[in-house]
């Protein structure tokens, strides 16, 4: 499904502040996975990520979804394939517009834009039973405007604007971190659901060990821009958070840190 | 002061004339969140267009339209600056806006052109109806507009440039597309305003971008901004308080013609400054109460999941 062959990425290349963000990665993900990817600070998590949504654009290698290179399409023209939730529960809706406005505009997803009407009756009665499956009262607010709902609730919509228009890849970039404890949990039950029910392949970011280990059917780690482990289902399931780290002090040669590391 | 009252046709007429270039600042300033100083130079550019080609024996309807053409041209040219140059948003319309006046001129081909006893507009029917039409049915379009698809991406655009370009829209795009139908509407003004005047003049548009901005901060004053349909009434409205205040300020005996800028200036700073020392001192007292609750143990509600 998605395929990166050697993907390297410098920043400031050349100067006293470089740094590699990735080097060298080959991933490989077959339709249905779900990969949660944990590491350190500046390990090259987000970069991933970046590179594959197009945000950024890798310095070498090749990034491939269902067998046709997207490395040369911007961020936009890949967004047909791929679905992204951000940390920040701000970035991932419009805070001025009103939910079923939010949805329309998810709605669209990779095609044309036109003159169209956004929110018709037929596209608020889907959104209405889309809405319903995140069962915290949504589909009662539709013409909300998206900043007034709580940081959780904007999560959970974000979840289902990348989610329910069915994205080739969809990529979570630590969506649960800016959440206090009982949200997070909500979003990470939430998130299990719609991904199982849609099967969906999934790369997750999380800064979370025991989400990383509990949730998905494999998990890699990375260090300085390089994988240093993947495991597969059946090792995972018999993981545990201290095995996990020390296999990771183990490879690196250091300690985990991060200084929002959660290990259980 | 009654005398005044008496004469409110003078004002509404004006304010419906320039409440177009209100409703296309509006569109910049507050739906892609891009100050664009375009403005005071496509509004000469409006008038010049119509005025030129009026002068030569073309349908004012036409002629209108083609200034409303000309104005989104303009509009492009400023998009394309910002999203395809990477020009600073405000040096981009500055640019433009200096660039307009030399075009303006070759349009006029003189300082200004009279259009005494020529064809225009409101040589049949009452400025005031005219407008009263053109205005509203430029509001409701522009409602319809921004419920499509294309309007959505569009306010999406300026309000999280990052969420919607995840969702497959090319900003740039809808950058360019704002800003050329913004300056159209601003031409558009400019075209029906020198066919009111009976003239189109060089220096027409100067200033203009402060009168848009305290119409749309006025209108939203008075109005609130909610829905679209509510906010841009709202301007249409507050271009119309503006002209009124404008006439109030003409009445006073020591004011002299030339103070109408500075007067335009104080309205929008107190316009943008009163609502944010207001936010402040609301959020202080909020503050302050809440914590009172929370010291002596009545904790109320939080917030809900």
């Amino acid at each position: 499904m998605l395929k990166m062959n050697h993907v390297s990425k410098l920043f400031n290349p050349g100067t006293v502040d470089e740094k590699i963000a990735l080097m060298g990665v080959n991933l490989h993900l077959k339709p249905g996975d779900f990969v949660t990817v944990i590491g350190s600070n500046g390990a090259g998590k987000s970069t991933l990520m970046n590179i594959i949504s197009g945000v950024m654009k890798p310095d070498a290698g090749e990034v491939s979804i269902d067998g046709s290179s997207i490395g040369h399409l911007p961020e936009h023209r890949r967004s047909r394939w791929i679905g992204r939730v951000f940390q920040d529960p701000m970035a991932g809706t419009a805070p001025n517009m009103t939910i079923e406005e939010n949805l329309a505009m998810a709605y669209r997803r990779g095609s044309s834009r036109g003159f169209q009407i956004g929110v018709t009756s037929s596209k608020r009665k889907l959104f209405k039973e889309e809405l319903q499956r995140l069962g915290i009262g949504l589909e009662n607010r539709l013409r909300a405007k998206v900043g007034m709902l709580s940081g959780g609730e904007r999560q959970a919509l974000s979840l289902l604007m990348a989610t329910f228009t069915k994205p080739q890849i969809l990529l979570l970039d630590e969506h649960t971190a800016a959440l206090d404890p009982a949200r997070a949990e909500l979003i990470t039950k939430l998130t299990n659901e719609i991904v199982s029910d849609l099967n969906l392949t999934t790369l997750m970011v999380t800064h979370n060990m025991e989400q990383a280990i509990r949730l998905g059917n494999r998990l890699i780690m990375m260090d300085k821009g390089r994988i240093i482990l993947d495991v597969n289902e059946e090792r995972k399931k018999d993981l545990t958070v201290e095995q996990l780290l020390g296999e990771f002090e183990n490879i690196s040669g250091h300690k985990l840190s991060d200084d929002r590391i959660m290990l259980g | 002061m009654i005398n005044f009252l008496s004469n409110l046709d003078g004002p509404v007429e004006l304010g419906l004339l320039y409440a177009l270039m209100a409703l296309g600042v509006y569109i910049t300033f507050r739906i892609l969140d891009f100050p664009d100083l375009t403005v005071d130079g496509s509004f000469t550019t409006g008038g010049a267009i119509a005025a030129v080609l009026i002068t030569n024996g073309v349908n004012p309807w036409v002629s209108t339209l083609a200034a409303f053409g000309g104005g989104m041209l303009a509009g492009v040219c400023t998009g394309l600056l910002h999203t395809k140059g990477k020009i600073n948003g405000l040096l981009s319309g500055i640019i433009m806006m200096i660039a307009l006046y030399s075009i303006n001129m070759r349009i006029l081909g003189k300082p200004l052109i009279s259009l005494s006893g020529e064809e225009t507009l409101f040589s049949s029917i009452d400025a005031i109806w005219v407008m009263a039409v053109i205005v509203i049915a430029g509001k409701l379009l522009l409602d319809a507009f921004f419920r499509t698809d294309l309007g959505l991406s569009l306010r999406a655009t300026g309000d999280n440039h990052r969420m919607i370009r995840s969702f497959g829209v090319n900003t740039d795009v809808t950058k360019i597309l704002g800003l050329s139908l913004s300056n159209g509407l601003v031409a558009l003004s400019g075209a029906v305003v020198a066919q009111h005047s009976s003239f189109a003049d060089i220096s027409s548009g100067i200033g203009m971008i402060v009168i848009g901005l305290a119409s749309v901060i006025i209108g939203e004053a008075v109005l609130g901004n909610g829905s679209i349909f509510r906010t841009t009434l709202a301007v249409v409205l507050g271009s119309i308080i503006y002209r009124i205040v404008v006439a109030v300020a003409y009445e006073i005996d020591w004011l002299e013609t030339s103070d109408l800028k500075l007067i335009t200036a104080i309205i929008v700073i107190i316009a943008l400054v009163v609502p944010t020392i207001r936010r402040s001192m609301k959020q202080r007292s909020m503050a302050r109460k809440r914590s009172a609750e929370l010291l002596t143990g009545n904790q109320g509600k939080g917030g809900a999941a």
